[in-house]
């Protein structure tokens, strides 16, 4: 964990402030997301105050603080998406999976993430489980899939 | 370049350059703001100082934009007085109504401005954020649902003291001033200088308040109440009783303490000149032995606390004396109570300092455990005492009040501003190196409201650099300039505020240029007057350090 934060580190110089969101990107992808002590680090290393970075990180919805689940759930709540009721796909889900927007069941399994756009907006509205796209969600459509997920994840 | 824009069917004259809102402020119009700070970068982030500009399709925020020659400006339509409401009617939605037991009643932004536009109901609602006051940090509350996020206190932080201990946290609706992990103010880089909240424009930001304890012990009959007044003080509580600046206020002052029944009262600039004394000592050891220079001062706690948080490194270079505020703590409940028969946990030592770090500087670090200091009060609990204990200065007759501690000196009330202490070093370091007196006295390089102040001194066949600086990231600056190889310097001194302690984050709120000149001025005044101007020749300073050695 610390080498993979050292080692990305190494890639930005320090000062260069605009390099800091596509750093911030960069350790959540390698270490799956921003804990204190990454950010910590970040701030020793880029010498930007430690609450500027909070700040930043807090500003985007794509950079999440908790870990996450072992299955990582988003759900799209753009503009196409939302006209398309997904408010509605979201309530659902989260008493499905029992656990919140942004965040992760206690036994890691399951995380539940909010995203802008997901750039399938023909396809609205969409979720999406580990990478993998499901379109043109109904309140059944999306339970299913959600139940397999859960069946799988036992 | 000069030009003539019309304001409200007036001609005024404008510089090319200049803001709307600089040119409107200069010819008896006065636009209300919120986010405005002068001095800094303009962020029309607030939207209160809209004009309507002829020819422009939307209202103009006047803070940001600059004045060209064409403009026909009109301040007060009903079209700019109709979205400065909605600006004020929006911030009320979500805000406690709690006016009436407000810290801030009645010295609050938001409450005038929403008086001014006559805002008599309530006409959005929403739901109030329930947000926790951060009580963690011994000098500064933070209550984020007072807060109207104007952003002041960020900049204040980040531009002036270069620290950035709070940001603002989320986006959108749900966004607030916070810090990382939302959590405490003190588990952040703050020095604890209270600078925001001077700037804060409601009761978002706020002392931690020791009015009750300091109530609880002049009742309390078993305890001997005791107080001492730091020199930045005086100037601030004479603005309020309307006495015009630059008068002594002491001896009145004085009178009005042992009235509301402190049983004895001291001077901090006493023991200001056994630090001085202290310094002077400490520099010339180090002059001689050529080692850890510069010498940085320390009894700014903020400052100390900067060094601890981002140069541990130079931690060394600082003067190992404690603050005066603590020299005076230590003498009250060592000696003092030895000379009056008093037990020293019987004795209740209270500090008035313009400074809300003290409030930190005074629970860090005791002796054996009991606090040399039992409550620091900010110059503005001072005055909400005074009122509380219904003191009236216009009929007050000044009483001969005896100061603890014997004579003073003007060389420790110079500390009150930034430039001042090296001044009073510079003449008693010139004593213990000639053995002569320096001439002038004044020092003028190291004089005025000056971020940054440098003179060289000749001491006999030798020149010394000293520097003053006031504002943390001014000191980070100069810190810089000493990391990467300057080294003329022999003494730093460094106040965290600007202009140092008249203008502490104690100090009465709306403190501005003019209030700064004329505390300035009663500090130097008092030093022209006073007959003993270097602390080695106050006969009780002497004393002291003769029968304490070491402070």
């Amino acid at each position: 964990m610390e080498e993979t934060l050292d080692k990305i580190l190494r890639k930005y110089s320090p000062g260069k402030k605009d390099a800091l969101i596509p750093l911030l990107q960069e350790i959540q992808r390698e270490t799956g997301h921003l804990s204190d002590g990454s950010i910590a680090e970040v701030s020793r290393h880029m010498n930007i105050p430690l609450n500027k970075i909070y700040g930043v990180a807090t500003f985007y919805d794509q950079f999440r603080f908790g870990t996450k689940g072992r299955y990582h759930i988003q759900l799209c709540r753009g503009t196409t998406c939302h006209v398309y009721r997904s408010s509605v796909l979201l309530k659902d889900a989260e008493r499905i999976l029992q656990v919140k927007a942004g965040q992760t069941t206690r036994d890691g399994k399951f995380s539940l993430e909010i995203v802008n756009c997901l750039g399938a907006c023909a396809n609205a509205p969409v979720m999406m489980v580990n990478g993998k796209a499901y379109g043109d969600m109904t309140r059944e459509k999306m339970g299913k899939v959600l139940m397999k997920v859960i069946e799988i994840a036992k | 370049m000069i030009f003539t824009i019309e304001i409200n069917g007036q001609p005024v004259t404008a510089k090319r350059g200049e803001t709307i809102l600089a040119v409107l402020n200069r010819t008896g119009i006065r636009i209300p703001t919120l986010c405005h700070l002068a001095g800094f970068t303009p962020t029309g982030a607030c939207r209160m100082c809209v004009v309507e500009v002829e020819g422009m399709p939307g209202l103009v925020t006047s803070c940001s934009h600059p004045v060209e020659e064409w403009m026909k400006i009109t301040t007060h339509s009903p079209r700019v007085v109709k979205a400065r409401r909605t600006v004020i009617e929006l911030l009320l939605a979500n805000h406690p109504d709690d006016c009436l037991y407000c810290e801030r009643s009645g010295n609050c932004e938001l409450q005038d401005l929403a008086f001014e536009l006559n805002i008599k109901e309530r006409h959005y609602r929403t739901r109030k954020a329930s947000v926790r006051v951060d009580r963690n940090c011994p000098s500064i509350e933070r209550d984020p649902a007072k807060c109207i996020l104007c952003g002041r206190c960020i900049r204040v932080c980040n531009e002036i003291i270069g620290v950035s201990a709070i940001e603002i946290i989320g986006r959108g609706s749900r966004s607030m001033i916070g810090t990382s992990q939302n959590k405490g103010l003190n588990t952040q880089a703050c020095v604890k200088c209270g600078q925001c909240i001077m700037v804060c424009p409601t009761a978002a930001l706020r002392e931690k308040n020791s009015y009750n304890a300091v109530i609880d012990a002049l009742n309390n009959r078993g305890l001997f109440p005791v107080i001492q007044i730091s020199p930045g003080v005086q100037g601030s509580i004479a603005e309020d009783i309307g006495i015009k600046g630059g008068k002594d206020l002491q001896v009145l002052l004085g009178t009005a303490l042992r009235r509301m029944g402190f049983r004895q009262v001291f001077d901090t600039s006493a023991s200001a000149d056994v630090m001085i004394m202290e310094i002077s000592k400490q520099l010339a050891q180090r002059i001689r032995d050529k080692e850890k220079m510069p010498l940085f001062t320390s009894c700014c706690p903020s400052w100390v606390k900067y060094i601890e948080e981002f140069k541990p490194g130079l931690k060394e270079h600082l003067v190992t004396s404690q603050s005066p505020m603590k020299i005076m703590g230590s003498w009250i409940k060592n000696q003092f109570a030895e000379r009056m028969n008093i037990p020293k946990e019987n004795i209740f030592s209270v500090a008035v300092m313009p400074c809300t770090s003290k409030k930190h500087e005074a629970i860090s670090g005791s002796e054996n455990g009991d606090p040399l200091i039992d409550a620091v009060l900010t110059t503005r609990e001072l005055i909400r005492l005074i009122r509380h204990y219904g003191i009236d200065f216009s009929t007050l007759e000044p009483e001969n009040t005896e100061f603890g501690f014997g004579v003073r000196g003007s060389a420790g009330k110079l500390s009150g501003i930034a430039g001042g202490e090296t001044e009073a070093v510079a003449r008693t370091l010139h004593f213990q190196l000639t053995g002569q007196e320096i001439s002038p006295v004044k020092i003028n390089d190291l004089r005025g409201l000056k971020h940054r102040k440098e003179t060289r001194i000749k001491f006999g066949r030798n020149t010394y650099g000293f520097a003053a600086v006031s504002g943390l990231n001014n000191a980070r600056l100069l810190v810089e300039e000493i990391e990467n190889g300057r080294s003329d310097l022999v003494m730093v001194e460094v106040m965290a505020c600007p202009f140092g302690c008249i203008n502490g984050g104690g100090q009465r709120l709306g403190t501005d240029e003019k209030a700064l000149k004329s505390r300035m001025k009663a500090l130097y005044d008092a030093d022209e007057e006073e007959m003993i101007k270097v602390a080695h020749k106050n006969p009780s300073i002497t004393e002291f350090i003769q029968t304490n050695g070491k402070v």
